[in-house]
């Protein structure tokens, strides 16, 4: 379990997450985001649909990548939360900070 | 990871006693996921997996995430030859989690989570608050270093 990464015809990198965004693969991402960023990558969709939990610490990864994608001039959403996933962002206020979609497509569709 | 995990499950034939799950974890955090994983595999071992099982079990998960990243970082400041004590029981009704360290612990009162859009941005101290909002409820021993949290089974 971990990310799968592709490239949408519009030029987003859809991340997907696998299962879990926690403590022990959070490096994972922010690696593989950095990464992309270095290759001139701007748009990024992390889509959580195949996620089942994430923790603070997986939140925390978000916000700083968010944060370098923000400063590289590039965007950054998120779609396919689930009602319990979408509480945490609600109850950290994180909602505010990020453009979340209920979607793949939606989420595409707004770049 | 770097050492095997050693796990106690006491189960009887009576449903009214709880299933009981015990480890001690390495203070080290690449072992969290695998750890958090066997424990949640075997505490609902019996479980009929519906789709409320399915969210209590992710809901523990999470939980575990968060106690034992806590106890690592904070309470061993991932020192690998101190471990995490972890207990969780299930009964009919409820699933209950301990996870405890051997750190001096701390007052849960004095966590103030980053709410404030200036702090948006920070990258930790969300963990209490997640768990308040995921467990039924919540307590610590007096010194801070055992926090006890608790899940209604649906």
């Amino acid at each position: 379990m971990g990310f799968t990464a592709t490239k949408d015809k519009g030029g987003v990198m859809v991340v997907q997450v696998d299962g879990q965004l926690i403590v022990g693969n959070r490096q994972e991402l922010k690696q593989l985001v950095q990464e992309a960023l270095d290759h001139s990558e701007r748009k990024f969709l992390v889509d959580f649909s195949k996620a089942g939990y994430i923790d603070s610490s997986g939140l925390g990864a978000l916000v700083s990548i968010s944060k370098k994608v923000r400063e590289q001039g590039g965007e950054l959403r998120l779609s396919g939360l689930n009602e319990d996933l979408r509480s945490l962002f609600e109850l950290t206020k994180l909602d505010t900070l990020f453009s979340i979609s209920d979607s793949t497509k939606q989420a595409l569709a707004a770049f | 990871m770097t050492q095997p995990i050693r796990l106690v499950v006491r189960r009887t034939s009576d449903v009214s006693l709880p299933v009981e799950v015990s480890t001690r974890i390495p203070s080290v955090l690449d072992a969290v996921h695998e750890s958090v994983e066997i424990l949640a595999r075997h505490a609902f071992a019996g479980l009929t997996p519906t789709p409320e099982c399915e969210r209590l079990r992710n809901k523990l998960k999470t939980l575990l995430c968060e106690s034992l990243a806590n106890a690592i970082v904070y309470g061993h400041h991932e020192d690998p030859t101190k471990f995490v004590g972890v207990r969780i029981e299930v009964d009919t009704t409820m699933v209950r989690v301990h996870v405890t360290d051997t750190g001096d612990g701390f007052d849960p009162a004095a966590i103030r989570p980053p709410l404030d859009p200036a702090d948006l941005d920070r990258e930790t101290g969300r963990g209490l608050l997640m768990i308040h909002k995921l467990a039924d409820s919540v307590s610590f021993n007096p010194q801070g270093n055992s926090i006890c949290m608790t899940l209604r089974r649906p």
